[in-house]
């Protein structure tokens, strides 16, 4: 792995924090479902940490994300705080949504975080809709929006992709590639390459073959973006990963539709353990340094446990609020 | 005063809003030249140009036939700082983007927890009775109604869709508006300043002490039409019209059956589960004590629109049906009625 020489120290270690704090938060609600401490399920985005944070990490403030099902990385990733993500996973009034978004609905506003999305595909035009806002207003920023290879099969991506095209949006397409639309191969349902589709919309098209270098994704999408900011329009980035664990925490598959070469030549390329022996090598920090990041941010996810755990159940009335902007009668609405 | 039609109300409400306020766009299909008449420029146009002269493409922008990504961009466009007007054109294209308004628009303030605002209009017209097949002539606003987190206007007229318009433009929630088109070219007397007329208020477009006569949409002047029938025959009609489908203003039609006792609904929508389901739930509701007789709708039947002149016209409410109905709920007063003029 090849470390950037423009990016700053402090940039490079914080690219290691997020992942981590990625890794660590995930296993974390991965351990809090099966104990029952988190409502439903959660998708984790252990295995994908550098493909979430290199893009992320190219995007500076003010610009926009939206996301998908894989929903933690996303916000962790641009930088919004722990404790409130956790207790949202738990339903917690000191949720980041107020207990009423849940895992599949995390949205950070403070940090560029405009939704994640149940719905594969639909937070997709959000993120041109940022753009335009961006164009029309004439604000210097951008909108990145991340979606999966069986997503990259729904339509409103294409309308979309064409859209921000013809508009020549400041958009960013992020498809994270982890090969499966949940259980389906999606090469058995995919015709051609998803990043070959960037052409027939007169876009760039790159395709990051390794995704977990977190360095070759941040170069990757710091262009798109570059080009983005200079008015040149959207371009598609698609990023091949893989997810490490089971398609949702809790989820039982019989049938075992990903071989175990596969499984242990990609869980042997862990983005976390990469980069932290590419930043020892490149003697920008110390296996002791390292270390002392990896607690530091254990005893983060720690405290967001506890924060979650021990802040109270939303009041009743919350679930009454926010659906309009002004007052409406409850009478009628009930 | 000026005199206006249903269409130029709208057109004007518009070009307000436009001028009011720069982070006001219009986005879809054909908007740049027009097609649908809102974006025209009105009577000024030979001074001041069209929509695209005034504003510029940069706030005027055409867009490919693709509604899903159209009000998607919409959406994410006013969470960031728009507020955009979408044309969406004929309301049965709403379909296409059903995700949006459902997943999007109407859940992300309340999945976010408040984070976000969505000050957005989609504007769709209903082309109904014009022969236009069972593609281009729904009027699906019930639909819509059936789904929390979207407010949604039904003018009759083209005072109420200027400030119902500038309201909605106002607003900081999604808003649909369903556009009659059999009443684009009905004048009115609309106030030459800006003016806004508040959702949830009803307005009573004829007292009466008989019978309450509710009209959504295209079927208002109906019922109007009928009210002014059944006056000949000595009935009363109190016609109200809603106005807003979402809120409704239940307030002003139940005091209204409590004074009548009897209660007729029109609508150009399909019967079941229509706005008219919901007035006459909410009446038995609060009401049943006042009724002396049964509430009866008069909806568009429960099928397809057929193409042929010959066909569609029965599919929906007439006037006829709704003089039938009121007969029906004012038997006993007729009868009575009957005998003093016999």
């Amino acid at each position: 792995m090849k470390i950037s020489e423009k990016l700053a120290r402090e940039t490079l270690l914080e690219m290691q924090r997020r992942m981590l704090r990625i890794r660590l938060f995930d296993e974390r609600a991965s351990k809090m479902v099966k104990r029952g401490y988190i409502p439903g399920t959660v998708h984790t985005s252990i295995g994908q940490e550098a493909q979430v944070v290199g893009a992320c990490m190219a995007l500076k403030s003010g610009d926009h994300m939206t996301g998908n099902h894989r929903s933690h990385g996303h916000p962790i990733g641009m930088g919004s705080p722990l404790g409130p993500l956790m207790a949202e996973l738990v339903g917690k009034a000191t949720g980041v949504c107020k207990g009423k978004g849940g895992s599949l609905h995390l949205a950070d506003y403070a940090v560029g975080s405009l939704g994640e999305s149940g719905i594969t595909g639909s937070s997709i035009p959000i993120a041109v809709g940022a753009g335009l806002s961006a164009q029309v207003l004439g604000e210097d920023r951008v909108a990145l929006t991340f979606f999966g290879d069986g997503t990259a099969n729904q339509g409103v991506l294409y309308e979309s992709m064409n859209l921000a095209s013809a508009y020549k949006l400041p958009v960013i397409f992020l498809c994270e590639n982890n090969f499966y639309a949940l259980s389906t191969p999606s090469h058995t349902v995919t015709g051609g390459r998803i990043v070959d589709r960037a052409a027939g919309f007169g876009m760039p098209g790159v395709r990051v073959d390794d995704g977990q270098d977190v360095m070759a994704v941040y170069d990757a999408v710091a262009e798109a973006v570059d080009r983005a900011r200079r008015g040149e329009g959207p371009s598609l980035v698609e990023v091949m990963t893989y997810r490490f664990r089971e398609h949702s925490e809790g989820l039982r598959i019989n049938v075992d539709y990903r071989n175990s070469e596969e499984k242990q030549f990609w869980t042997a390329r862990d983005p976390i353990v990469l980069f932290r022996e590419a930043l020892i090598a490149a003697g920008i920090a110390t296996a002791a340094e390292m270390d002392a990041i990896e607690a530091e941010i254990a005893q983060e996810v720690e405290d967001c446990a506890s924060f979650a755990l021990e802040s109270p159940d939303p009041e009743p009335s919350v679930a009454f609020e926010h659906l309009f902007t002004d007052a409406y009668d409850l009478e009628d609405v009930l | 005063m000026s005199v206006m039609t249903y269409i130029g109300a709208i057109g004007a409400a518009q070009q307000e809003a436009m001028s009011a306020d720069p982070r006001v766009i219009i986005i879809g299909e054909d908007v740049e030249a027009n097609v649908y008449g809102t974006t025209g420029g009105g009577k000024q146009r030979a001074e001041q140009g069209d929509f695209v002269q005034q504003f510029g493409k940069n706030r005027i922008r055409n867009t490919p036939i693709s509604e899903e990504a159209i009000v998607g961009t919409a959406i994410g466009a006013a969470m960031t700082g728009l507020r955009p007007i979408v044309d969406l054109s004929y309301s049965s294209f709403l379909y296409m983007a059903m995700d949006q308004f459902v997943n999007q628009a109407a859940k992300n303030r309340y999945m976010f927890g408040g984070q976000s605002s969505i000050p957005v209009v989609f504007r769709s017209a209903m082309f109904y009775g014009l022969n236009t097949g069972a593609h281009h002539s729904d009027r699906p606003y019930p639909m819509f109604m059936n789904v929390p987190g979207l407010k949604i206007m039904a003018p009759a007229s083209a005072y109420d869709a200027k400030g119902l318009l500038r309201s909605a433009i106002d607003s900081d929630d999604p808003v649909l508006t369903f556009e009659a088109v059999p009443l684009w070219g009905a004048k009115e007397e609309v106030p030459d300043e800006e003016y806004r007329i508040p959702f949830g208020v009803a307005r009573t477009r004829r007292e009466g002490c008989d019978v309450t006569v509710v009209g959504v949409s295209g079927s208002l002047p109906l019922a109007l039409q009928a009210a002014e029938d059944m006056a000949a025959r000595g009935v009363s009609c109190e016609v109200i019209d809603p106005r807003t489908l979402v809120p409704l203003d239940t307030g002003t039609i139940v005091r209204s059956v409590l004074k009548t006792g009897r209660l007729v609904i029109a609508e150009p929508a399909h019967r079941t589960c229509g706005a008219a389901a919901e007035i006459a739930a909410v009446v038995a509701d609060k009401a049943q004590h006042a009724l002396v007789a049964p509430i009866k709708r008069v909806c568009a039947l429960n099928m397809q629109v057929p193409f042929s002149p010959a066909l569609e016209a029965q599919i929906y409410p007439t006037r006829e049906r709704i003089v039938a109905a009121i007969e029906a709920v004012c038997a006993d007063q007729l009868n009575a009625e009957n005998r003093r003029v016999g």
